[in-house]
């Protein structure tokens, strides 16, 4: 399987009409999970978030790409 | 004094109410003229509708405003007989383009289908929306548009809404059956009345900036982030007519508004974006902070609150104006029909709870376009460069980009006024939703394009492949519906051949309703005087229709 690039984010259960709508509404609620808390506090907020989701996905080949592509540009960039 | 644009001085004509001791009583006051009020006045002037329309000023919105009126707000111009001359004068644009630092990395259109008529976006100075406006308000008799005119007292009552209003030339009072209150953000009427408006106001100021120059850029929106012009804050350039300009700069909460406005400040930002051999004089400055705010509902016994009054928005996403004037469309053939006695004053209700939803919507999607721009902490920024580093390369990270939701319309799926589908669509032509617009050939002359031949009114537009095939039972059945107490004019929609009986009938040139609308030979839609769906069958039925019509004016089906 090849790692999803593609805008995929969508609400099953909310009718929407707007193609923006889930991948805005996924992002407000990852702004707001980190409302209140210290640094300290965010990046482990931020950690359990990335296993969680890499549990999700499961695929460790597709889960050493996702991590290929997030260093890219940011190391040595 | 603008280089560009003198701004018209309208005369203050002394009121015969001043020399009687009696109030006179009218059927609607509406409250200031602007771009809400206006149309608030045209509406109902077409509807036969006398309407006073008060302001206290004499001319237009002053300085730089609303800039971008969306495809809805133009298709609603289009019934209020301006939408040709904004289309015509401003500058019509459909490509967004966003920069990160010093690189592209996405850019959208906002139509991306063919095959409609209004652009996605037409860029023009607020004051030529209101100018238009006016010109029109004026050409209709049943308008009074009385200029330094101010509000200054209302009381509000059981059958009646007494207001005070102030001139140069003395104080009266005149009464109404229903008061319109389109007066702005700041709403004296809502404040009078004791009424909240509750939301949170964004700790950022926005330099806004008018200059007039000739360049050669293509009619798109600009937007930048953290550019090296403009280190760590965002930045959006808008062209408008006559050559002018609008760049909108960030400055952050801590900036101090009076200093950032002084030619010697704003010259040299405007230098550093546009490099130094760019000649350019500065037409307008200002510096704004931004609010996201509503009152809970929009009509208060026989006061209405539209526009700016009711609610507001963050300019991101321009959706300001755009849904002030789509309040002023939900609300007109409500007040009509509750003044003609043919509705239940219980249909204004929905108006409140349609127009409260969109609100809602505009302001989630302006709060979050804001949030996004102007990212409030270390995690959000991150978050937010994330997002822009990611997409220069992936497609998914640009759907994230949001450097403002441009105005849709709502799709009020959750009104009562819908008569719930019992057949199966395919689609986003739901009840509820605002029409989309496709090409068509008018057999009895009229507007190539299918918006037009709705609104005002109810319609029912039934599709066939051959018009003139329109038996007679379903003939004689559409000739009730046109004879109703609320009637429901009947138009056919087909490939070919013309309806009998002088029906309305539209060719389906390009298949494109059939397309958008999933029609089959014999299907049906009921369609509000506001363009939105209020129900649809695969057959007609016309105790059905009765059942929806009934429900989609507020009396009980
Ligand atoms: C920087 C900026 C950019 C914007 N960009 C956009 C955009 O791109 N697109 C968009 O759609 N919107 C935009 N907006 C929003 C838009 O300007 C407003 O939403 C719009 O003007 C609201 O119209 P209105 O008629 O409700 O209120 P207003 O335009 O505020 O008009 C209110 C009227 O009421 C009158 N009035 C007030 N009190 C009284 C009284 N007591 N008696 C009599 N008359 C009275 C005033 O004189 C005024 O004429 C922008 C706003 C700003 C500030």
């Amino acid at each position: 399987m090849m790692i999803t690039l593609e805008y995929n984010f969508r609400e099953p259960r909310t009718r929407t009409f707007y193609g923006y709508e889930a991948g805005d509404a996924f992002y407000e609620a990852l702004i707001e999970a980190h409302r209140d808390l210290d640094e300290e506090q965010s990046a482990l907020v931020n950690a359990r978030l990335v296993l969680l989701l890499a549990n999700h996905v499961g695929d460790v080949d597709l889960l050493r790409e996702a991590i290929r592509l997030a260093r890219e540009d940011v190391v040595g960039g | 004094m603008l280089k560009t644009y003198q701004y018209p001085k309208f005369p203050f004509v002394r009121p015969a109410e001043l020399d009687s001791p009696q109030t006179r009583h009218v059927p609607v006051i509406v409250v200031g003229a602007g771009p809400v009020g206006l149309s608030a006045a045209i509406d109902l002037a077409q509807r036969n509708i006398p309407v006073v329309l008060l302001d206290e000023d004499d001319t237009v919105s002053i300085g730089s405003r609303g800039v971008c009126y969306a495809k809805r707000a133009l298709e609603i111009l289009d019934r209020y007989g301006v939408g040709e001359r904004v289309v015509q004068k401003g500058v019509s644009w459909n490509v967004g383009r966003t920069f990160f630092r010093d690189e592209e990395v996405f850019r959208f259109n906002l139509v991306p289908e063919p095959d409609h008529h209004r652009p996605g976006m037409v860029n023009l100075q607020q004051y030529y929306l209101e100018e238009y406006l006016i010109d029109r308000a004026r050409e209709l008799p049943n308008i009074d548009l009385r200029w330094k005119s101010t509000v200054i007292g209302v009381t509000p009552g059981e059958d009646a809404v007494t207001v005070r209003v102030e001139t140069p030339a003395g104080a009266y009072a005149l009464s109404c059956d229903w008061l319109i209150a389109a007066d702005g953000a700041r709403s004296p009427i809502r404040r009078m009345l004791g009424l909240d408006i509750e939301g949170k106001i964004f700790m950022d100021r926005f330099l806004i900036a008018d200059v007039v120059m000739k360049a050669d850029f293509p009619p798109e929106r600009w937007f930048w982030f953290d550019p090296p012009f403009h280190p760590g804050q965002s930045v959006l350039l808008h062209r408008q007519a006559d050559d002018v300009w609008r760049i909108d700069f960030q400055l952050g909460w801590d900036a101090d508004p009076e200093e950032e406005k002084k030619p010697e400040r704003v010259i040299p930002r405007i230098r550093a974006m546009l490099g130094d051999d760019r000649e350019f004089e500065l037409e307008w400055v200002s510096v704004y902070t931004f609010q996201c705010r509503r009152m809970k509902r929009f009509n208060h016994g026989r006061v209405l609150f539209v526009g700016d009054s009711a609610h507001q928005v963050s300019p991101f996403g321009a959706r300001g104006a755009n849904s002030g004037i789509q309040d002023v469309d939900n609300l007109g053939w409500k007040l009509e029909l509750v003044m003609q006695g043919k509705a239940p004053a219980a249909l204004l209700d929905t108006y409140s709870d349609e127009r409260t939803y969109a609100a809602d919507e505009n302001i989630r999607n302006s709060t979050r376009s804001t949030d996004f721009i102007t990212p409030k902490g270390n995690v959000s920024k991150t978050f937010r460069n994330a997002v822009l580093g990611l997409a220069r390369h992936h497609p998914f990270a640009r759907g994230l980009v949001n450097s403002g939701r441009l105005s849709v319309p709502s799709f009020y799926v959750d009104s009562p006024l819908n008569t719930p589908d019992a057949d199966a669509f395919a689609g986003r032509m739901v009840p509820g939703a605002p029409m989309d617009d496709a090409p068509v050939a008018a057999a009895g002359g009229g507007s190539p394009w299918l918006l037009p031949h709705f609104g005002q009114g109810f319609r029912l537009m039934i599709a066939l492949d051959d018009a003139a095939a329109l038996d007679a039972a379903t003939a004689e059945g559409l000739a009730a519906l046109r004879r109703g107490a609320i009637p429901v004019e009947p138009i056919v929609i087909a490939r070919e051949g013309g309806a009998p009986g002088g029906i309305e009938t539209l060719h389906d040139v390009k298949g494109r309703v059939r397309e958008r609308y999933d029609l089959q030979p014999g299907t049906v839609y009921l369609v509000r005087p506001d363009q939105h769906v209020a129900a649809r069958w695969r057959r007609f039925d016309p105790a059905a229709i009765e059942a929806a019509l009934r429900r989609a004016s507020g009396q009980r089906a």
